[in-house]
């Protein structure tokens, strides 16, 4: 196992995410997409949930499979690729943008929900991780007297998932690349292509830690299939 | 873009959110396009409370629309189809192709390409102040 040690500094960040995970994606977009095509039971049962006329953000939306779920509420999905931005913009009624989840063209206070899948793993420093989450909570609505605050469903890839293909359990190294292998086509006879995106694994308790951290409290959480999720509101005033 | 997109869309730097002037923003050489789409007026029904209504007025109105109702339809007005088809119409069927959409707080411009806009800041726009720390990235062996 080869491994690479380096320092960012603060403006490295950007760039390190631009290259390890960024352009990875720009450039397996339509192989990724390809692959993607199932919600998880948990995102589709939240989705469906939602009241008719809800308005919401899908933050990281990828090829946007969660889109096709419920088409009675609106969802302005955003990714930071372009190209998975575009094929993910072919589900009605919703609409797809591109945008930096720690900038997100969104007022503040405004929003039913959100849901954020697979995507904040990617963030390369705590901070950053936080950050994110912090901004997804920033869009909801807060709870007033008569009407509940907004909700947020998240969801990263796991440490403990010591069944699937990969291995990693409980101790192991967090920050990791990870291969996405393209394989040649065969009447071209081409090589596979791998591309290394960056992953931070997420341990048991680490998630609702980080959506304490950024300002947020968990209504309910869990393990599904390798990945740890979470669904958060913001604090009440009482707690902030 | 659908118009209905833009009603939920503010400048994407930070300072700007707080200011009033950051929303709506505004759009500059815009091609629109009509694009249907089935029409459900339970959708339209439904999605209404939710908009902005100053912020929809102000945008028809830069783009050369008739004058949208000075309030929002409520009552009554929901159940009329012709105002649900109106509406239907400008916020989920007309899309703007091409074009900009500017901040009226820090003047900062997004362009539109295709029917997508891109929100992505240049960095000095965007910076986050983080501390420096260290990270070790350990690269896997290929599992497939």
């Amino acid at each position: 196992m080869a491994s690479v040690t380096f320092v960012p500094s603060q403006e490295e960040e950007d760039a390190y995410e631009e290259e390890n995970v960024h352009q990875v994606y720009q450039q397996i977009a339509h192989h990724f997409s390809s692959t993607r095509y199932k919600p998880w039971p948990i995102v589709k049962q939240f989705l469906t949930d939602l009241k008719p006329g809800s308005i919401g953000l899908d933050v990281g939306c990828g090829n946007g499979k969660n889109l096709s779920v419920n088409k009675d509420v609106f969802i302005v999905a955003s990714d930071r690729s372009e190209n998975l931005a575009r094929i993910a913009r072919s589900h009605q009624p919703h609409s797809t943008v591109v945008a930096d989840i720690l900038s997100l063209p969104h007022p503040d206070s405004s929003f039913d929900f959100a849901i954020s899948i697979a995507v904040i793993h990617h963030l390369s420093t705590p901070e950053r991780r936080v950050g994110a989450i912090r901004e997804i909570l920033r869009t909801l609505k807060p709870a007033s007297d008569t009407v509940p605050g907004g909700k947020a469903l998240i969801y990263v890839w796991a440490l403990e998932q010591k069944d699937s293909r990969r291995g990693w359990d409980k101790g192991d190294q967090q920050d990791r690349m990870v291969p996405w292998v393209m394989k040649g086509t065969a009447s071209a006879g081409s090589e596979p292509q791998v591309f290394h995106r960056y992953y931070h694994l997420y341990q048991a308790s680490e998630l609702e830690q980080d959506i304490n951290d950024a300002g947020g409290y968990v209504l309910d959480s869990g393990y599904e299939k390798d990945n740890w999720w979470a669904i958060a509101v913001r604090s009440g005033p009482e707690s902030s | 873009m659908k118009l209905l997109t833009a009603n939920f869309l503010t400048c994407a730097v930070k300072g700007c959110k707080a200011a009033a002037s950051s929303y709506p923003l505004h759009f500059k050489d815009a091609e629109l396009e009509l694009q249907e789409v089935d029409f459900q007026p339970e959708f339209i029904h439904n999605i209404i409370p939710r908009i902005d209504w100053e912020g929809l007025r102000v945008m028809a109105n830069e783009l050369g629309f008739p004058k949208i109702p000075d309030s929002k339809p409520e009552g009554d007005a929901l159940n009329d189809e012709q105002t649900m088809r109106d509406l239907h119409r400008l916020l989920l069927e007309t899309h703007v192709v091409e074009g900009r959409l500017c901040c009226g707080n820090c003047g900062h411009e997004y362009m539109i390409k295709e029917g997508i806009a891109n929100f992505l800041l240049p960095s000095h726009l965007g910076k986050t102040k983080n501390s420096i720390v260290e990270i070790r990235v350990y690269a896997d062996g290929f599992p497939l």
